[in-house]
Order: C-alpha cells, then sequence, then structure tokens
C-alpha cells in the first residue's frame, strides 16, 4: 500500500499524501514517502543509557529497529500503551530504519499544498521545532511533522 | 568484450607486482648483489609494463619501461645498486602506486607523467654507459623467457575441419598471408583466459583471427592448459605479430608459422602445419579428414582438465551468504527453544534432529567464517618499507620484525586494522625510539628495534607492537594530566601505573603536542583506541622506563556470530560473549569484602572486583538481597571482574546485530540480537565493563 502511495505523490507534484496518526489529543501527519511500514505494539528491549527518548530496540523481522518516544521527544508526557498504540516505522535514507510511537493510527490524507500552512509555525516552541506545516483536512486540523527535526540528536528543552 | 572488464584483474595483479618490487628492492638494498632478486624484481617491472600497455595506460607503460632498463643495467652488472638509485626507485613505485590508484578511482591512469622521475632514471642509464634505451626492450624478452624452462614443443598443432580448411584457403586465395600462431603462457599465471583474450586483441590490430584452437569458447572459458593457437590472416609480417603478442604479460613463448597454400593442397591432411612425429603416419594413413579432426578435438579437450584452485568472490556476495547463515541460526534457535519448552512431550528423535541441525549450522557458519578469513599479511607487508621511509626522515636507525604475517582475520577487520597499526608503528619510531647517540650511550644496540607479532588466542586475534625503545615516562605523563586537570591530585596518588598509562588513550590527551616531547606518546592514540573499539577488539599497553613500550592489540576472529551465554537480570535479558568468560561462581553475600570501598571477592587467591549489572544497566534493586549471588566472572587480559546476575539462562549461539546509528553513546552495549522467540537481548561489552 505505501508504495503505490508513493508512486502518486510523484505523479501529482500538487499534492502530498500524510499519514494521520494521533498524538494526546491532537492530530499529526507524517509524509508518506518516509514510511516504510506501520506494526502494532511489541515487547520493546529498553537499552541502558540511551537517550531518554529512545524507548528501546525491536525486532522487526530480524532487523533491530530502534523506537522513538515522539512524546518525550516533544517534552509531553510519557506514553500510555492502550490496543490502538502502534509504532510507525520510518526509513530514512542515511541512517536507516526507526520506529515511533503513537497513540493510534487514523488515516492517509491527500493534502494540496495550498492547504498547508506555513506560517502559523512558532519556532520559539520547543514541540512546534519538530512541525514544519499545518495541514487543513476539512474541519480538523494537522501538524505535519518534520522528520529531520525528529531524527535530529538534540532532546526538546522543556 | 572489451578492457574494462579486466580492469580489477589489472588493479589486482599491478599491485600485487608492486609490492613484489617493494619488498625486492628492500632486499636490495640490503644485498645489492641478490642475483635472484634482481631478476625477479625485473620479471615484476616488466610484467607491470606490459599490463600497462595492453591496458592502454602510456604514462604507467612509460615510466614502468624506463625502470625496467634501469633493472636492466643492473643485471648486465654495468651499474651497481646504490642507495640514492633504491631512493629513486621507490619514487618510482610510489608513481606507480598513484596511477594505480587513479585507475582504481576513475578508470584512468590520470594525468601525472613524472617526467622528474623518468628523467632521473634515464640519468641513471646515462651514468652508466650512455647507451641508448632501446635497447633494452627487446633484451627484456628474452630475459623473461630465459628465465622459464623451454619444454614446449616447437611444432604447432592445430587441428582443421574442412570448414575451417576452406576459411584458411580463401584467405590464402585472397592474397593475405595466413600464421598458425602458438602461444604458452607462463605456469604462474593465474588468468589464462583474461591472457588469452589480451592476445587475440593484440594481434586483431593486424589481422583477422580466422581459427581458434581450441575454440574461442574453450579459451573463454578456460578450458586450455598452457598453450593455445589461432591462426590469423594478416597483410603483415611474423615479426609483427610475434611482438604485439609478446607485448602481453606473462606469455613464455609464441611460435608463429606462415601457412602456404601448397602445403594445405599437397598433404590433404587437415592439418596444415606439421602434427607431432607419431601422429604423422596415422595422419597420411586416414583419407577422410573430418573424422580425424573430430577424434582428436577431444582426446585433447579430455586431457588434465585445469583445476582453479582459488576463485575471487565478490564480499559482498559473502556477506550475503553469511545473512542467510545468521538466519538459519536464528530459526535454529527458535526450534531448540520450542523443543525446550515442549518438555516431556517431544520425543526422542526430534531431540536428536535438533542436535543433528545445531551441529551442521555451526559447522556451516564456521567454514562460512573461513571463506571470510584472510591473512594480515596483506596489511602489515607495506610497514617495512614505511619503517625504511621514516627511519630516513628521522634520521634514527630502526629495523622493523615482523612475526605470524599469515594469522588469519576476517576479512572487515583486515581491511580496517590497516590504520591504527599504522598508528602505532609510527609512534614507535617517532617517539618510542631514542636518538642512535642516545641509545648508544644508554647502553642499547644503536639499532633499535620495532617488532610486529601477530598470534591467534582463543577466539581472538593477537597482533603486538612494540619497541625497544625509552619507554613512557609515568611520572610526566601524570604532572601533565594534573596540569591539564584531567585528573586530581588526590586522584594522582592513587593511580596505578596501568591507569596512569591508560590516560594516553584519553581524546583530551593527544591534543596536547607538548607532553609528545616530554613523554613520547600520545599522538593520536585515542583514534587507534576507537579505531579498534569499533572492531570489537581493545588495545593495552605495557611500558617499562628505559626498556620498551608494547601495545597489545586484540581483535574479534568472527563478527558476526560468536557463543555466548545468556543471563537474566529481573526481567532483562543479557548476553555476554563466552570468550570473555573465564568461570561462574555462587557467592555467599557474606563473603563480599570491601577494598576502598568497593566490593570485591577473595577467590583462590586473587582479589575479584564485583560489578552489579542492575546499577551499571540502571535496572531496579532487588528488595531484599539474596543469600547468594550468581557472579558470572569476566576475563581481559590479566584484568579479571566478577559480573553480579539474577540468574543463567544458558550458553548460546548469537547473530551480532548492531543497534543502529540513531541511539549512541552506549559504550556499554556492544549490539543486539535476536532470540529463538524473536525477542530481542542486548549484548554486554565486558571490556568497556572493567
Amino acid at each position: 500500500m505505501a508504495d503505490k502511495n508513493v508512486i502518486d505523490t510523484t505523479l501529482e507534484r500538487e499534492t502530498k499524501q500524510y499519514i494521520v496518526v494521533n498524538i494526546g489529543n491532537e492530530q499529526y501527519g507524517i509524509d508518506i514517502g518516509f514510511v516504510d511500514n506501520i506494526v502494532r505494539m511489541q515487547k520493546i528491549t529498553r537499552v541502558p543509557k540511551a537517550q531518554s527518548y529512545f524507548k528501546g530496540i525491536i525486532n522487526l523481522r530480524g532487523e533491530i529497529v530502534p523506537v522513538m518516544s515522539i512524546r518525550k521527544k516533544m517534552g509531553l508526557e510519557d506514553d500510555v500503551i492502550t490496543d490502538a498504540s502502534r509504532i510507525i516505522i520510518l526509513k530514512i535514507e542515511e541512517k536507516g530504519l526507526l520506529g515511533i510511537m503513537v497513540d493510534e493510527v487514523c488515516e492517509v490524507v491527500t493534502l494540496n499544498v495550498d492547504e498547508i500552512d506555513k506560517s502559523a509555525i512558532n519556532t520559539n516552541s520547543a514541540k512546534d521545532n519538530f512541525i514544519n506545516g499545518i495541514g487543513k483536512n476539512g474541519e480538523s486540523l494537522i501538524s505535519l511533522f518534520e522528520i529531520n527535526s525528529i531524527i535530529e540528536e538534540k532532546e526538546s528543552n522543556s | 568484450m572489451d578492457v574494462s572488464q579486466y580492469l580489477e584483474i589489472f588493479i589486482d595483479e599491478s599491485s600485487e607486482h608492486l609490492q613484489t618490487l617493494s619488498d625486492c628492492i628492500m632486499v636490495l638494498e640490503k644485498e645489492p648483489d641478490n642475483k635472484d632478486t634482481i631478476n625477479e624484481v625485473f620479471r615484476a617491472a616488466h610484467s607491470l609494463k606490459g599490463m600497462a600497455g595492453t591496458m592502454g595506460f602510456k604514462r604507467m607503460q612509460h615510466l614502468t619501461h624506463d625502470m625496467e632498463n634501469v633493472f636492466q643495467e643492473v643485471r648486465s652488472e654495468r651499474i651497481s645498486v646504490d642507495s640514492s638509485m633504491i631512493d629513486l626507485l621507490f619514487k618510482c613505485l610510489d608513481a606507480i602506486d598513484q596511477y594505480i590508484e587513479n585507475v582504481k578511482n576513475s578508470s584512468d591512469e590520470g594525468t601525472e607523467d613524472n617526467e622528474l622521475i623518468i628523467k632521473e632514471l634515464n640519468d641513471f642509464i646515462a651514468k652508466a654507459n650512455g647507451q641508448a634505451v632501446e635497447e633494452a626492450a627487446p633484451a627484456t624478452n628474452e630475459g623473461s623467457a630465459e628465465e622459464e624452462n623451454e619444454n614446449t614443443s616447437d611444432e604447432l598443432q592445430i587441428n582443421l575441419n574442412e570448414d575451417e580448411m576452406d576459411t584458411v584457403k580463401s584467405s590464402i586465395e585472397g592474397g593475405q598471408k595466413v600464421y598458425g600462431v602458438k602461444v604458452t603462457v607462463s605456469k604462474e599465471c593465474l588468468l589464462k583466459a583474461a591472457r588469452a583474450f589480451l592476445v587475440f586483441r593484440a594481434v586483431e590490430e593486424f589481422g583477422q583471427i580466422i581459427v581458434y584452437h581450441p575454440s574461442s569458447q574453450d579459451i573463454e572459458d578456460e578450458k586450455f592448459e598452457l598453450d593455445f593457437g589461432f591462426y590469423i590472416a594478416t597483410n603483415e609480417d611474423e615479426d609483427k605479430i610475434v611482438a604485439a603478442v609478446k607485448s602481453v604479460s606473462e606469455i613464455e613463448s609464441v611460435l608463429v608459422k606462415e601457412v602456404s597454400l601448397t602445403e594445405t593442397q599437397q598433404e590433404e591432411v587437415p592439418a596444415p602445419v606439421v602434427e607431432e612425429k607419431k601422429e604423422e603416419p596415422k595422419k597420411a594413413q586416414e583419407t577422410a579428414p573430418a573424422p580425424v579432426s573430430q577424434k582428436n578435438a577431444p582426446k585433447k579437450a579430455a586431457a588434465k582438465p585445469v583445476t582453479n584452485r582459488t576463485v575471487r568472490v565478490d564480499i559482498e556476495k559473502l556477506d550475503a551468504l553469511m545473512n542467510q547463515v545468521s538466519e538459519l541460526i536464528i530459526a535454529k534457535n527458535s526450534l531448540v527453544s520450542i523443543s525446550g519448552t515442549d518438555g516431556g512431550n517431544s520425543s526422542q528423535t526430534f531431540h536428536e534432529q535438533i542436535e543433528y541441525l545445531e551441529r551442521i549450522t555451526t559447522n556451516l557458519h564456521e567454514s562460512v567464517m573461513k571463506v571470510r578469513m584472510v591473512p594480515i599479511e596483506s596489511v602489515v607487508s607495506k610497514f617495512p618499507r614505511m619503517i625504511r621511509d621514516l627511519s630516513r626522515s628521522l634520521n634514527k636507525k630502526m629495523e622493523l620484525v615482523m612475526t605470524g604475517e599469515d594469522t588469519e582475520l576476517d576479512r572487515t577487520v583486515v581491511d580496517q586494522i590497516g590504520d591504527p597499526l599504522q598508528h602505532l608503528l609510527r609512534n614507535s619510531a617517532d617517539h618510542g625510539l631514542e636518538q642512535n647517540d642516545i641509545r648508544k650511550k644508554n647502553g642499547k644496540p644503536e639499532i633499535g628495534q620495532i617488532y610486529l607479532n601477530a598470534f591467534q588466542e582463543g577466539n581472538n586475534v593477537i597482533i603486538q607492537v612494540g619497541d625497544d625503545g625509552n619507554g613512557i615516562d609515568t611520572e610526566a605523563v601524570k604532572r601533565k594530566a594534573l596540569e591539564r586537570e584531567i585528573i586530581t591530585p588526590e586522584q594522582a596518588e592513587v593511580m596505578s601505573q596501568k591507569e596512569i598509562v591508560d590516560l594516553l588513550f584519553m581524546p583530551s590527551f593527544s591534543m596536547a603536542k607538548k607532553i609528545t616531547d616530554i613523554s613520547g606518546r600520545g599522538v593520536g592514540l585515542d583514534v587507534v583506541k576507537s579505531n579498534i573499539e569499533a572492531l570489537g577488539g581493545d588495545v593495552e599497553v605495557k611500558t617499562k622506563l628505559g626498556v620498551g613500550t608494547e601495545f597489545t592489540v586484540r581483535l574479534p576472529l568472527t563478527l558476526a556470530i560468536i557463543q555466548a551465554l545468556m543471563v537474566e537480570i529481573r526481567d532483562e535479558k543479557y548476553a555476554i560473549a563466552l570468550g570473555s568468560i573465564s568461570n561462574i561462581e555462587d557467592i555467599p553475600v557474606s563473603e563480599i569484602k570491601y577494598v576502598q570501598a568497593k566490593e570485591v571477592i577473595h577467590l583462590r587467591g586473587s582479589v575479584i572486583p564485583l560489578i552489579r549489572l542492575d546499577n551499571v544497566l540502571d535496572i531496579e534493586s532487588k528488595e531484599e538481597e539474596p543469600e547468594s549471588l550468581t557472579v558470572v566472572i569476566v576475563k581481559r587480559g590479566d584484568n579479571q571482574a566478577g559480573l553480579v546476575v539474577d540468574k543463567l539462562i544458558g550458553q548460546q549461539e548469537i547473530v551480532i546485530k548492531s543497534l543502529g546509528k540513531y541511539i549512541n553513546g552506549n559504550k556499554l552495549i556492544s549490539g543486539a540480537t535476536i532470540l529463538g522467540d524473536g525477542e530481542v537481548a542486548l549484548i554486554l561489552d565486558v571490556n568497556t565493563l572493567m
């Protein structure tokens, strides 16, 4: 499924597809081009002395994949794992696979570029460092993740 | 077919020849009259020239040609080897090395003409006798041919069938000359097919090859012994063809005979060229030419197939194979864990089969590992030259003695161990060894000794690099560390010699150039250490002031799969490499003693510090301490430590996987592994714990 969508985005330049996830009571969008896979919550092996926002590592079909708590990275309260919790596996060119924990995966939306508002971002807010735009999907607003700042080393200030 | 597919061969072979040259010139420097070595140098230079020529690298060919001329003069004893010549030759080698490097990177030799070197080379020859250099070239071919045994028959033996006869005839009738050519490749030649191809390419400039013997397919598949033949239709002279063939290196001899039309018509036998004497009468009796050639052909093909003893394999393919073996072991482990949980239910045979599978996978793993093993020779062989150069530039007399060059290591380790070793050797040469006059004053032999010993020890390969220089002045190191506030005066008081020496491996230390002048050590040792640690190894240093310094590099034999002991701490599982475990003990809590407020145990005469893994790994402490502790005693060199764990799970073959690039700053964990049930366990790096 992911593959097909990737092709779609390249065909129509003016639109971008995002996977919409719930974190807390907000909706976030992840550029589908980065998404390799979505897996259910599974046993995460803790790695001692790792950066605090890393939950640990999982076995993804024989590959070791680190899992990050996006909540901790953004300075939110710790994850509450439910049946709806998922790990989104991102594929990042130079650093390999990375899993990020989300509360729930909602849907895939196609946003026109003119539906994305880049002006509303306050770069001083710790949380907004990870956002590169706000997408308008009908009535609801989706914060769009800036993948590069997610994989960056630095921890949020708060 | 084009030359580019032979680029790799060219690069490999020319590097080999270059290494030979370098080794030989080193020998020549010591024994300028060694005839064998001079001949060997000559051959290597000649091969290099030929190879560069066929690949169309004119500049490289030019340089090697002039180099060869110098060797020619040496061989004929018109000039003798002296140190200025050796220096010049090494300069040449560096220049050639640069060409090869360029070829490697861009498939082109680059534009550097090295005219200066060439001029110097020619000056040498001119100095010797002022003769024209061209003379040397033809002599060369004789030279290399002389070395080999002339055991090939003088006659060509190529059988032609009717079709081929017709081709030959029509070519002759068409006014062209047809030559039968028989080429014998040198016995040492590894890639005969490539040589044959190069020969064909060379002669095809003059005419068209009309008949191949054996067939071109067979030649391509290397289905021939030392010789092969062909018929060529051309307008050129015999000499030109001979010269063209001889321009290809590793060709031992070439026989060319012109085929005349009369000959073919008169004899009416398939072979226009004289057959071996015994076969001739038999041929004459035959009336039908075709069956004869058919009868003879298979006989030839069946004669002693050429067996290849080695194959070059792309490292990526080996990696893929290794990964598959890893997968197999994971699958096997999960079978083992199922059979374990089933308990009494599963049948006896099931267990037996599992054990059988276990044996097979272990053997398979070993075989694959062995395939990946290469001797460290490929890395260390460049060191004598380096030490020689250092000796010159530092103006210190020194000698490098190496042992155990045939010690084998995993390919990936060998590829990356070069730089750290080079660094250690440079350190020894530059800072370790004293100046010659100081050595004399201290009653040491004038020539400084540097050594590199490699050997296998259990699951590790040990490489020792050392010198008989002045050693490390630990007091000076301590002073410097205090000055730079790396340690406090209190710390300095209690530090052992070893701890002080270890300070040299700290990153901040290497930046202090001053310490180098005082203590004579500390240049980039942290880089050496981190490089070696990245390979899963470690480095230790022993030193004695006035006597010398020795660095011991310990490297794992394998990188991918190890035997490990699985342990449990609370509900977390960890793997400890079996190679670093010396024994396992149950220690009653009452036997724990305290030294400098640290927990130790006294075990069979030695005091071993205890490491509480739960503390180190940030695991919640147990509410109440049990009466006795399970302690895994691990060793690293002469050091021991006792790791406190909750439970032992058992021994297991584990596949090491990297944690990836995201999680960092974690020296305690050297990797992760996937257990039989799919769970992930972390691998403890014992070396950093101690």
